[in-house]
């Protein structure tokens, strides 16, 4: 099987030209494998959370924290929920059309693609001047927190740190997200000259053929790539034990059971005063 | 630019006698197999080596999908029919005689003795980087070199672009259109009936195809209803050479008068983009006017709104809105060749 997929350039060089659509249907093969591998092995893990004993006691000892504690401003949810749109947007249009089912998809797919570049753009800004920039980052200090995680998942009885403000898993996940999507928006956005947009002048000459097979298999790869990330972000979005994060994502903010179940109060502190929902320190 | 090498590469023929056979073939071989008609578009391919099939099938031999029938007072042309069996025909002639000057308008008699009408609506595009075996858009690329600022791009569409700015080149097409056709196509899960209109799809669609035919699918027949029969046709096509060629842009029209203005009305103009272009816009505003100059010249104004030009090819705007104006006005078009 062909990865990638070669043409002839007018002076009869071989140059890259797309990635070979059977990664789309390995990537998605992949993401329903995880799905159904992961939802199995949940059906018998013994998943460990804080017990309720724990987390009770934890309550009863922070009384002084607000009910309802914000998780998501308005602001960052609003950028979620424009991103998903315009990645579902650009997914579909990418990918029914290689599924069999055909349609005028172009316009679709360089308009969501603007709009999830101006989202991405906004969103850099909005999380590194009003946010908790480093909340959302792995690095080496959460190898502890990797080691206790998969213990857990494994069913040990695991002491040690809970998560900040993000669970591990959701800060991999958005490294994942961060690679494939400005690799998918970069290359988009040096497409665009190539279409009829009316936004620039048409010039598809600029970049040498080589250059432009680079940019198309870049795009082709983060693309499929993405189909397997969305399935699996969809998954956990839906799944019961995760669904109190998927809430906050809609209504903002997470109760103070749900904060002392599931997060390290040094990790992640919040403001003990204050009408709630509750601002977490360091947060706009 | 095509490099012609004039020998043919090795493919294993086959010469079914039944559409069935024929659709077995296909089937079995998927997109191995490359369907032979009159051959006319298919030689070319095959003989620059651009097209490379494991499979040929070659429909010649099958009887049912030749001739033409009468049927309820329309007609059903197999798609094997030759254009100059569909000039002579009587019917076509008496009817539908905008078929017969469409037909007779394609290429030059040897080639219609040829051709056929299934491969005349069929063919692939004649952009000359595409059939010149460059690795663009349509031939699976991320280009396309017929709309680069530096492109010889007279020849190509000032509709409907998307990426390719290839057009669509037969001459039938906008005729069959224009007279309500259905296309019958059958494949292994039976057969289905596709309005001509719906029969090309844009490259915004399926960059890589003309129309809706899979690779295990075959265009047997088409059918054109009594609905425009007897209508005042007028077709017209401007080419480079007047002895044989492609349409720079064509134009095809079936107006149904009523009382002294037109009534029903069917407009379709070709070569100007990737599929033949009905004119709704034009149709609804000239039904129930007058059939004179100032709506002829409105209509052809209304005609190429949203017409974009590429570097050569400006010169199809004033060319389709006089061939519009001139199919409303209904006069006599220019001689034909034969």
């Amino acid at each position: 099987m062909d990865l990638l997929r070669w043409g002839r350039s007018p002076w009869g060089e071989w140059v890259l030209t797309h990635v070979s659509w059977s990664l789309f249907w390995a990537s998605l093969f992949a993401g329903v494998l995880f799905f159904v591998a992961h939802a199995s092995y949940m059906l018998f893990s013994a998943h460990r959370k804080r017990s309720p004993a724990e987390t009770d006691a934890l309550e009863a000892a922070n009384k002084n924290l607000p009910a309802q504690i914000e998780r998501h401003n308005l602001t960052a949810r609003l950028f979620h929920w424009v991103m998903a749109a315009s990645m579902f947007t650009l997914l579909f249009t990418a990918f029914l059309p290689v599924a069999g089912i055909k349609f005028a998809w172009v316009q679709w797919h360089w308009m969501a693609g603007l709009v999830l570049v101006a989202a991405i753009l906004f969103h850099i800004v909005h999380a590194t001047f009003f946010l908790d920039f480093w909340s959302i980052w792995v690095g080496p200090k959460d190898i502890p927190e990797l080691r206790a995680e998969l213990l857990r998942e494994f069913g040990h009885d695991v002491p040690g740190p809970k998560p900040g403000k993000y669970p591990l898993g959701n800060r991999l996940y958005h490294l994942a997200i961060v690679v494939t999507g400005l690799a998918v928006s970069a290359t988009g956005v040096l497409m665009i000259p190539r279409i009829r947009t009316g936004l620039v002048a048409r010039n598809p000459y600029y970049l040498a053929d080589s250059t432009w097979g680079i940019t198309y298999v870049t795009h082709g790869l983060a693309g499929v790539g993405l189909v397997g990330l969305v399935i699996a972000h969809v998954y956990f979005a839906v799944r019961p034990e995760k669904w109190w994060i998927t809430k906050s994502m809609l209504v903002g903010w997470i109760t103070r059971r749900q904060y002392l179940e599931h997060h390290e109060p040094s990790r992640w502190p919040v403001a003990r005063t204050g009408s709630s929902p509750a601002k977490p320190a360091g947060q706009a | 630019m095509a490099v012609i090498r004039d020998v043919m590469p090795v493919f294993e023929l086959y010469q079914p006698t039944s559409v069935d056979d024929a659709l077995k073939l296909l089937d079995r071989h998927g997109a191995d197999a490359w369907v032979l008609g009159g051959g006319l578009d298919s030689m070319d391919w095959l003989k620059d080596r651009l097209r490379k099939p494991k499979v040929v099938v070659d429909l010649t031999n099958i009887a049912e999908l030749r001739g033409i029938k009468e049927v309820n007072g329309g007609l059903e042309i197999g798609a094997m029919t030759t254009l100059t069996e569909v000039v002579k025909h009587p019917v076509v002639r008496e009817k539908f005689a905008i078929l017969m000057e469409a037909a007779e308008l394609v290429a030059s008699p040897q080639i219609r003795n040829q051709g056929t009408i299934g491969g005349n609506v069929s063919q692939d595009t004649r952009c000359w980087y595409y059939r010149g075996g460059w690795t663009c858009y349509r031939a699976g690329g991320n280009i396309c070199y017929a709309d680069t600022p530096t492109a010889v791009n007279r020849e190509h569409a000032i509709f409907d672009a998307d990426r390719c700015v290839a057009v669509n080149p037969s001459d039938t097409a906008p005729a069959l259109v224009a007279l309500d056709a259905q296309m019958v196509i059958r494949g292994p899960k039976g057969e289905r009936v596709v309005n001509a209109e719906d029969y090309w799809i844009g490259p915004g669609v399926d960059i890589t195809r003309m129309n809706v035919l899979a690779p295990t699918e075959l265009l047997v027949a088409i059918r054109i209803p009594a609905t425009m029969a007897g209508a005042q046709f007028y077709f017209e096509k401007v080419r480079d050479r007047q002895v044989w060629d492609f349409p720079l842009v064509n134009v095809a029209s079936a107006i149904k008068p009523n009382g002294g203005n037109i009534g029903e009305v069917r407009l379709v103009v070709n070569a100007v983009a990737a599929t033949p272009k009905r004119l709704k816009n034009v149709e609804a505003f000239v039904a129930g006017k007058p059939r004179n100059d100032d709506t002829a010249k409105a209509a052809g104004e209304m005609a190429v709104q949203g017409a974009q030009t590429l570097r050569h090819n400006g010169y199809k705007v004033p060319l389709m809105r006089n061939l519009v104006a001139r199919a409303l006005r209904g006069q006599t078009a220019a001689p034909r060749t034969t």
